[in-house]
């Protein structure tokens, strides 16, 4: 209890504050001892391999996964054991899921509404403007009507984005955003995530994608086998003044 | 042959009270069957290993012998262990326990095809387990079950004839009753066909319409079920058995 007050009373300025989190399955240690901090407005970046660990930090931050040990602090508030109220919690973390997650009964405009209406409780009238709102800004305004599957990925993904942005959250997670796009629609979503990010949406995204890190970031947090290794601005991460590890990943990933 | 007679036949009491109580047995027996099938179903996907096995001995029990012999087991067997119930409490009992394994597969099966991501991502937009469970899963998992347990609707009303052996006075036994007084089988019996018919044309209309309000968009894109395939429910799980 005295570590959580004390780590709320440390960091008073940022919106995120991951202290030491582990966790495991069954006899797996995925996370261990991460820390990251994220402040308002920053897009943070996590890369590293695959089975680093990345999703699964992601899906602790807004508690679809208990850790076993560590605090994750948001708005200043410890919400590590807050299991009766994560659904409160949530509403406040937008997040975008590698497969799109649409909901396939709903048409596009009523995806973004259901959580407004059914969470927040609001009128039809106000959460179709909403959603009218967000489609413009993901750039398909005319799939107001159409269903999950008569939508390219990279629509899916877009209206996916603008779901998540109908609760107004706080921060926005994306989890590996544009892996199941085919290629030549990954850019459009790319776009939409860089173009909020400019705008001040704060992030945490977890991707491949190299050059939305250089384009997007603020910080790049390198994981490796469930650990933190490197956390660096973008400008010293791409600029080569990282460690061996981080380097060789990005040798890896850049040819 | 008296078409007269038939007709006479087919809005005498008699008839009419045999086909409410062929309906209200079908109706019983369906709602208990759903409400076993649903506990069945969702003690196999997320209970306890015991209650896995204790299903899994209840389908195999259910499913492995025939409904007549449960419904004659039930009427016959159970007052000798004092337990004395009517003949129609057994068999609604017989035919809900029957059904009930029956329906515990096809909501196994809606539940199971709602994908898991789709649970998370309503977790992820700030609903509680309920809301989920309510605005996301049932909404998809009701599309995917709807025409098997339509199958089931027409199939329980047709099955419901069997109970005729305990003595429930239903559509078949007072018709049986009637022919085999003046052996006018014939227009005794064409009565009730033509009773049975109208109640599975109407439990066919009730479910195009639950279909239709469940997706108004998408009536076009699935495969219409052909008329033949709803009356003999051979589409997807077996109704008659």
């Amino acid at each position: 209890m005295d570590a959580r007050t004390d780590a709320a009373r440390r960091t008073p300025d940022l919106l995120l504050e991951v202290i030491g989190i582990n966790k495991s399955f069954g006899t797996v240690k995925v996370l261990k001892g991460c820390s990251m901090s994220v402040a308002p407005k920053e897009t943070v970046v996590v890369i590293g391999p695959s089975g680093s660990g990345k999703s699964t930090l992601l899906r602790c931050l807004n508690l679809l996964e208990p850790v076993d040990s560590g605090d994750i602090v948001f708005q200043g508030q410890p919400i590590t054991g807050e299991w009766k109220n994560a659904h409160r919690i949530r509403q406040a973390i937008g997040m975008v899921f590698q497969n799109f997650e649409l909901f396939p009964h709903l048409s596009a405009v009523e995806n973004i509404m259901l959580a407004p209406l059914k969470v927040l409780g609001m009128s039809r009238a106000d959460a179709h403007d909403i959603a009218v709102g967000l489609l413009r800004k993901v750039h398909i305004p005319e799939k107001i009507d159409a269903f999950p599957d008569e939508l390219s990925g990279g629509q899916q993904q877009r209206v996916a984005i603008a779901r998540a942005l109908a609760m107004k959250p706080k921060l926005m997670l994306y989890d590996e955003p544009t892996s199941a796009l085919d290629p030549e629609m990954i850019r459009e979503v790319l776009d939409v995530m860089a173009e909020l990010s400019a705008e001040g949406m704060t992030s945490v995204v977890v991707t491949h994608e190299m050059g939305f890190a250089r384009r997007a970031a603020d910080q790049i947090v390198f994981m490796e086998r469930g650990e933190v290794i490197e956390t660096a601005s973008s400008e010293q991460f791409f600029g080569g003044s990282v460690n061996e590890r981080a380097r060789r990943f990005l040798d890896q990933i850049l040819h | 042959m008296s078409l007269a007679l038939m007709f006479q036949y087919l809005v005498s009491p008699e008839y009419v009270r045999g086909a409410m109580m062929t309906l209200l047995l079908t109706i019983c027996s369906l709602f208990f069957g759903i409400l076993v099938g649903l506990v069945i179903a969702l003690v196999q996907e997320g209970g306890t290993r015991i209650g896995r096995i204790a299903t899994l001995a209840y389908l195999w029990l259910f499913r492995g012998t025939p409904v007549l012999f449960q419904i004659i087991f039930v009427y016959n067997v159970l007052p000798s262990f004092g337990i004395r119930l009517s003949a129609f409490v057994s068999a609604v009992l017989a035919l809900s326990l029957n059904e009930g394994a029956y329906m515990a597969e096809i909501l196994r099966s809606g539940l199971q095809a709602v994908r898991k991501g789709q649970r998370v991502a309503g977790l992820a937009l700030g609903m509680t387990g309920a809301q989920v469970m309510r605005h996301v899963v049932i909404p998809q998992a009701a599309r995917i079950v709807l025409p098997p347990i339509g199958n089931q609707m027409i199939g329980m009303l047709k099955l419901s004839a069997l109970v005729s052996v305990v003595a429930v006075e239903e559509l078949l036994l007072v018709s049986n009753q009637i022919a085999s007084a003046n052996f006018r089988y014939f227009e005794a019996l064409t009565a009730a066909g033509i009773w049975y018919l109208a109640l599975t044309t109407a439990f066919m209309a009730l479910q195009m319409l639950l279909e239709r309000s469940l997706d108004p968009r998408r009536r076009q894109k699935t495969r219409p079920m052909s008329l033949t395939e709803r009356l003999l429910g051979i589409s997807g799980e077996p109704a008659v058995r």
